[in-house]
């Protein structure tokens, strides 16, 4: 790198690229604060501080208290532990898994049709002539739905994991 | 899974750095202060971030989000900004509309299909957006912050990108559940945002592409998804910043965890496209806001304003609503059974919505525009024509149409659909229906045809 690219930190055509960069989302960007600056502001800054420092950190809490109870619930020591350490008894497919997919699908689903979920805007029925009931309701049930299947999901892979088992050994 | 930290490791496993001699150490202190908390490296412990899982998640972005961004400017296309002010949402566009060129009519379906799909790609794209952020988080907390001009003026545009990324979704996701909570008007919000976000995902694009195929290269795509849950922990930095150095031991696979992220995709699908699909795929729609009819009969599509949402009485469109055609310095005045003793067409066409619903075609009847054009003497070759309705106030009680809307034998004033006479909601007694055009602009409780005037 030349003199000035190591003071830069970068090749001249990343300042290229981020002066493109900065140029257009100024253009934009001035265009889009017309209305309500801090509002806009706000929000922008606001959606990324809300998603990295909130919801991303609430999730992987979430995640890890449920496994750290699992674990208690199920009585196995936390350290060392090799064998069945998120598997339990070391008895079949391992849990966990059929725990988190449904509750990250359902997780999902809930935070893209939360306002409907939890009781769409007075306008909605006025606006639509829908009826604005049952989008709770239907969550619940699918929600409840993807747990059901993925415990069916659980006990056949346990009733094979648990047949090949015996046949392996006889 | 099976207590993976008690086998050896692959041979691609990333070596422990030996520490660094101390001089370094404290002027690395000197420097930039000691990193904790999530700054540390260590702090990160999954086993599965790493180049390969970003590369691929952001692979499926950089299709998707192409996507999303065309059928978003198409949308604002469909809407013929340019004929007048009411068309207009972002009239201060500048360059912004350089690409803007006069909507068609054809294929009749077009604004359904690009609409439809801008949506609820949108919506399945969520779970995709919320994977790529995650395997990228620990770039946030990096450490020390800033380490050159370069640095510090690329996290700058990063956070454009992350900003405007779930500005962006949130403010479409929000928009077709009415819930107007966002500061401001959607469509400026929508639009300039997304161009904001776009300037910073195409440099985004431009510095990390290289990194994106040379990471889905070294691990083979094709043969990446078969690592067992246990080998999820190993994989080569390459100086991204993303592999734990100190990973717990693997819960998931890393195809456990994009099959995670593409089931939730597919239930997201599963829930929302009906609203896009219409007849019987409409009840699939779940959670979406258009997931069922308004009623039964000729009348019970989906309704994009009620009447009464839109302020239109008895009295705006019984015995005393009149037509007025104008054009050509002449005026007619009609009164319903004047228009409906023209001679009446019919089209088969759907409705569409900014919103991402539509409905399969329905058989409008009613007069050509073209026909109504002639009335004023303007039949030749008719012109463009602006639209008022009944409705006295609020986005989009007018409209203007392009020569070509105009012209089409299928633009209807239409007074029946599916052989009833159009309910209030569907804007009796008279609406424009015009293939391919955006819902909203399928004026409805129409009073006033202006052809070749604008406002």
């Amino acid at each position: 790198m030349t003199g000035w690219a190591s003071r830069y930190g970068a090749p001249p055509w990343h300042l290229a690229v981020m002066v493109c960069c900065f140029a257009l989302a100024l253009y934009a960007g001035w265009r889009l604060v017309q209305g309500d600056p801090v509002g806009v502001a706000l929000w922008f800054v606001g959606a990324a501080l809300l998603h990295d420092l909130v919801l991303l950190p609430a999730y992987t809490a979430l995640d890890r208290g449920a496994r750290a109870a699992a674990r208690r619930v199920r009585g196995v020591r936390r350290p060392g532990g090799a064998a069945g350490r998120e598997r339990g008894t070391g008895n079949g497919p391992p849990p966990a898994g059929h725990l988190r997919v449904p509750a990250t699908v359902s997780g999902v689903l809930f935070l893209v049709w939360a306002p409907l979920i939890l009781g769409p805007a007075p306008a909605y029925e006025r606006t639509t002539g829908l009826p604005p009931d049952g989008f709770g309701t239907r969550w619940v049930l699918i929600t409840a739905a993807l747990f059901a299947a993925s415990a069916a999901l659980y006990a056949a892979r346990r009733a094979i994991a648990g047949r090949r088992r015996r046949h392996g050994r006889t | 899974m099976d207590g993976s930290e008690d086998r050896p490791r692959g041979p691609d496993a990333a070596p422990r750095p030996p520490p660094r001699p101390f001089p370094a150490r404290l002027r690395g202190l000197a420097r930039s202060g000691p990193p904790h908390g999530p700054s540390r490296p260590e702090f990160w412990r999954s086993p599965l971030r790493g180049p390969w899982l970003t590369s691929v998640l952001g692979a499926v972005l950089l299709v998707g989000i192409i996507v999303l961004f065309t059928t978003g400017l198409l949308s604002y296309a469909a809407y013929n900004p340019g004929l007048a002010a009411v068309n207009d949402r972002t009239p201060g566009k500048g360059i912004l509309g350089g690409y803007l060129f006069d909507w068609p009519t054809d294929p009749p379906w077009l604004y359904r299909l690009t609409q439809g799909l801008h949506v609820t790609l949108g919506v399945a794209l969520v779970p995709v957006l919320l994977a790529k952020l995650w395997s990228v988080v620990p770039k946030l907390f990096a450490w020390p912050p800033v380490r050159s001009s370069a640095h510090a003026i690329e996290r700058l545009s990063l956070l454009l990108l992350v900003g405007g990324g779930l500005f962006v979704f949130t403010t479409g996701i929000l928009n077709i559940q009415l819930e107007y909570l966002f500061p401001g008007s959607f469509y400026p919000l929508h639009f300039y945002g997304a161009w904001v976000f776009i300037a910073a995902f195409a440099a985004h694009v431009v510095l990390r592409f290289a990194t994106m195929v040379r990471s889905l290269r070294s691990r083979g795509a094709p043969a990446e998804p078969r690592t067992p849950a246990a080998g999820a922990a190993t994989e080569p930095d390459g100086g991204t910043g993303l592999v734990a150095p100190a990973p717990d031991p693997a819960t998931v696979s890393r195809r456990g965890a994009l099959g995670t992220v593409l089931l939730s995709s597919l239930a997201l699908l599963a829930v929302t496209a009906g609203q896009s699909l219409g007849g019987p795929w409409r009840e699939t729609a779940l959670l979406a806001p258009r997931g069922r009819n308004p009623g039964t009969g000729p009348n019970g599509f989906q309704i994009n304003k009620t009447a009464a949402a839109a302020g239109v009485g008895a009295a705006d469109i019984g015995a005393r609503w009149r037509l007025t055609v104008r054009g050509g310095g002449r005026e007619v005045v009609l009164t319903r059974s004047e228009v409906a003793a023209l001679p009446q067409a019919t089209a088969a066409l759907p409705i569409a919505c900014v919103e991402g619903w539509s409905t399969g075609d329905q058989e409008w009847s009613g007069v050509r525009l073209r026909d109504l054009a002639a009335l004023v003497g303007l039949g030749e070759r008719p012109p463009g024509v602006f639209v008022e309705s009944a409705q006295r106030s609020g986005a989009f009680r007018a409209a203007a149409l392009s020569a070509a809307q105009t012209g089409d034998p299928r633009s209807l004033l239409a007074l029946k659909v599916n052989g009833a006479d159009l309910s209030a909601d569907h804007g009796s007694p008279a609406r424009v229906i015009v293939p391919a055009n955006p819902g909203v602009h399928n004026t409805k409780w129409v009073t006033v045809l202006d052809f070749g005037g604008a406002a």
